[in-house]
This record gives structure tokens, sequence and C-alpha cells, in this order.
């Protein structure tokens, strides 16, 4: 199991955002965390990121506990975040961007990374020596995805890839996930866009006011009355 | 003209010293959005510790590394002691420990040292150099040379090393930047020994012109944080060039005006950049599209 949690909560001063969170992801499985604005979801990969404190439970990764290890550590155990809303270094060079994206690395594969990355995002090639913060939207959520990349993790955490896109960005950035998802690329997906995420997933968990509340597979969720009730608007 | 060459001369020198503290006043902002009042205690020490050193028989060039190397310690010091134990306040706390930080070190710097005046002597002679009608002195060129070469040397530090350019994601985005793996802790205490260093020089070099004693650092500091807030706070370059025009101004008021409002200037400097323009020459442009 790469990633294990286990009755993992979390708080905002006396506020409980997470209730005792259970979930796992596979190697090269795809899964999604659906749910509403506030169930908790940012809040989860935040504590996955070690940015934001656990107050109770236990996070494993790959075997080893890093429930309480700092976030440059998960970082170097192969854990990447995509965060909600982009996050770029906006007055940095794209190029500059991406290097910071393989902080944590150093030497040759760090280069031959980078051109990989030019070649998955050829408008980021173009704009390599620009300010990030000049970019559009959807070229800053590809920005965003291709730093997270540079770190060569093991997981992929992506955060509201869709969010404030327009329809038309919002199927190519779907159209990167599952492209990275076919190579192999272990990915946890946080999405209010429920049926795209529900349609690329493995599997899947629904998230509310900070507890898991239904699981299953991707699919199966589709179907599912009370996600179609809640989250799919049928 | 030569009067005005002159005038030109002094200010470009202490627009030079301004400049030095002025970028520790952003590197520390950028890590941590603290503006740190201690920092005129770094130039302080620096001096200090130099015209002790050498008066004690110790050779100029090793006596000033010591001093930077005390002056950096100092700093981290500064940093883990006081700042990192209080870093869920309020900026404003954090602002307030900062001075009282100040304080702290100028009563240690009485204790260590004493009341009196230290004087250093130039690096290389007394005579002066004569220009078109003006005259210069050897340590202003020492002053402007040494501060050029630290701005070029941190030009290159926080645009071609991998740890400099971390240092600026930091302040961009702290979030981001510790989801790239980089660690802020060891960001803010890098930003904290800098600082310390870039004061310390200063400090090192303008000793031979002002002299120092455990107070010179007030005085010093509070300019260069009128240069950080002329150039917009967080600035480099707006720290080097508020440095130059806080220099220049003051030492044209004091020759065409009266030198009784020498020290007013800078602070008429700061209310005005304060009123009008509160981002300063340099502050933040709108370049980030949402």
């Amino acid at each position: 199991m790469l990633l294990e949690i286990d009755g993992l909560a979390s708080h905002y001063g006396r506020i409980q955002a997470l209730d005792g969170i259970s979930l796992t992801v596979q190697e090269g499985e795809m899964v999604a965390l659906v749910g509403a604005n506030g169930a908790g979801k940012t809040t989860l990969l935040r504590c996955l990121s070690g940015v934001q404190p656990v107050s109770g439970g236990r996070i494993r990764f790959d075997g080893t506990d890093i429930t309480r290890a700092a976030p440059e550590r998960r970082v170097s155990l192969g854990i990447a975040q995509v965060p909600e809303g982009r996050q770029v270094f906006g007055p940095m060079s794209v190029e500059d961007n991406l290097r910071l994206g393989a902080y944590r690395r150093q030497g040759g594969a760090v280069a031959a990374d980078m051109a990989r990355m030019y070649d998955l995002f050829p408008v980021l090639f173009k704009k390599r020596e620009l300010p990030a913060g000049t970019l559009s939207g959807g070229q800053q959520q590809m920005l965003a995805i291709a730093r997270a990349l540079m770190s060569a993790p093991r997981l992929l955490l992506l955060d509201e890839p869709s969010m404030g896109l327009a329809p038309l960005l919002v199927e190519e950035i779907f159209q990167v996930v599952r492209s990275l998802r076919d190579q192999g690329v272990t990915i946890f997906l946080v999405e209010q866009n429920a049926h795209a995420a529900l349609a690329l997933a493995d599997r899947a968990y629904v998230l509310e006011t900070g507890s898991v509340v239904i699981q299953g597979a991707g699919q199966a969720l589709l179907a599912d009355e009370r996600v179609k009730a809640a989250y799919l608007g049928l | 003209m030569a009067e005005l060459l002159q005038y030109l001369f002094a200010g470009l020198t202490s627009g030079a010293i301004y400049a030095l503290a002025g970028l520790g006043f952003a590197i520390i902002y950028n890590a941590s959005h603290v503006i740190n009042f201690a920092q005129g205690e770094f130039i302080m020490i620096g001096g200090m510790a130099t015209a002790t050193l050498t008066a004690a028989g110790v050779p100029l060039p090793a006596a000033a590394l010591a001093a930077m190397a005390l002056t950096m310690l100092v700093g981290v010091a500064l940093e883990k002691f006081a700042i990192e134990p209080a870093r869920d306040a309020d900026v404003v706390t954090i602002i307030i420990i900062t001075i009282g930080a100040s304080i702290f070190l100028r009563g240690a710097a009485q204790l260590v040292w004493d009341k009196e005046f230290h004087a250093l002597a130039p690096f290389s002679g007394e005579d002066p150099i004569r220009v078109l009608g003006a005259t210069l002195m050897p340590q202003s060129l020492w002053v402007v040379g040494v501060a050029m070469a630290v701005i070029a040397g941190l030009w290159w530090f926080f645009n071609r090393t991998l740890f400099g350019k971390a240092m600026l994601a930091t302040s961009f985005n702290r979030l981001a930047a510790q989801l790239m793996g980089i660690g802020v802790k060891k960001v803010l205490m890098v930003s904290f020994a800098l600082s310390a260093a870039l004061g310390a020089i200063g400090g090192i070099v303008v000793t031979p012109i002002a002299f120092t004693n455990y107070e010179a650092g007030i005085m010093l500091g509070l300019k260069g944080f009128s240069a950080a807030v002329l150039g917009g706070l967080g600035n480099g370059m707006g720290a080097v060039v508020g440095g130059l025009i806080v220099g220049v101004a003051e030492a044209l008021g004091a020759g065409y005006v009266s030198s009784a409002y020498k020290d007013a200037i800078a602070f008429v400097i700061i209310l005005f950049v304060l009123f009008f323009m509160p981002n300063g020459l340099f502050g933040k442009k709108g370049v980030d599209r949402v």
C-alpha cells in the first residue's frame, strides 16, 4: 500500500475539519476524493503534505509513518502536491518554477525531466522565460502540474485542477490527468467536478463534513443514487 | 559645481551604507514579512567588533571577517531564540520583538564595550583625491566599491543559485515553497544570517568615516528602513535606489539648507512615501493574473 490514512483528524482552532478519515491509495492507482465545498478535501491534502497540523490518527507512506514529518521530508519521500489555485511563483520565470519543483533533487535527471515537461506541455517551452504570473489560468495549471512532476513524485496530489477554468480548458486539464494516469503515475485527485473525477478514477471516496460517507469504484459511484442526487445534479 | 559634487560624494557614500541596511530589511521582510528593527544593531556590532579587534592588534582583514562572523552569529541567535519561538504570533508582535531585541543588543554592547566612540583607521590612507575641485576621501571609494560588490554578489545569489531562488520563491508564495520541499525554517535562518552580514559589512566600511558607539546603529538602521520603504519594501533594487536617494537628499539638504536638518530629511521622505505612494518606487506591480 503506497498511502494509508488511518483515523485522521485535524482542527482549525476549535473547529474540527477532519473527523477520523481512513483511506488508502495503491501504487499505480488513481483515487478521487469528491465532496462539497468545506467538506475537508483541501484540509486532507494539506495534512498529507504536512502544511496542516494533524490532531489525531496516522498517515503512512510506503510503510513509513509520516504523520508528523516536515513538509520537505515528505517531498523527498515522493509526495508532491498541486495546490488549489495553482500557486505558481508569479514573478519568477516558468523555467525557474519548474527548477524549484525539483528543489530536493540534483544532477542530470533534473534537466532530462525538464525536457520531458516541455514535451508534455509545449506551451510552457514557448513561454519558459516569461514570468509565470503572465500565463493564462489554464497554462498556470499546467505549469503547477509540471512543477509538481519535477520532483519525480511517487504520489501526485491534485487539488481542484479544474477550478476557475473555462469548460474547454477543464477538458484539456482532465486530458492531461488521464494521460498521467495511463503512464502509471499514482494520483490522488480532489475535485468538486465530481462527474469528471469519478469517470477517471479507479476508486473514489465521498467526503461530507470531515468524514468519508461513501466509497467504491469510480464507475460504481457514478451510478450510486446518493452520489447522483447530491453531487452529480441528476 | 565643486560644491555640488562634494555633496554628491558625501551623499553617495552614506547612501551606499543605507542601501546595504535597506537590503538587510528587504531580505528579512521577504522571508518573513517581519521588519527587523535590529538591523541597525548589526551595523553597530560589525563596526564595534572590527574597531576593538584592530585596536588589539588584529590585522584588518582578519578583524573584519571575525566581526562579520560574530554579527551573523548574533543574527542567527536572534532568529533562533527571539523570532522562531514566536512564529505563530502576529507579524506586528514579532516586529515589536525585534525592537526589544535592538534595545537588548544596545545594552549588551554597552556592557561588552563601553559608551565611548570607537574609531577605525581608513583602509588605504587619508590622502584626499581631488576631482573637479571637490575632494574625495579614499574611504568613500571603499564604501561604494564594497557596497557595489556586495550588491552584485546578492544579485548573483538570488538569481543564479537554487537556494537563492528558493528564498525568493518563499517570499512570493510560502505555501507553494513548502510544497516544493523548500525548508522555510532554513530560509528564515539564512535570511537573518545574510542580513546580519550585510549590516556588519556596512558597519565595517563606514566606521573609518563616522566612528561608532553602542548607539550608532539607531540612526543608520532607521535610514536603511527609509531606504527600504522608499524603494518598496521587499524589493532589492528598490532598497539600493532608495538608499542612494536618501543619502544624496540628506547631503544636499545638509549642504544647501542646514546641517541641522540632516537627520530629519530621511524621515520626511518616509512620511512622504507613506502618505503618497505607500508601495514605494518599485513596490508590487500587478503582474499576476488570477
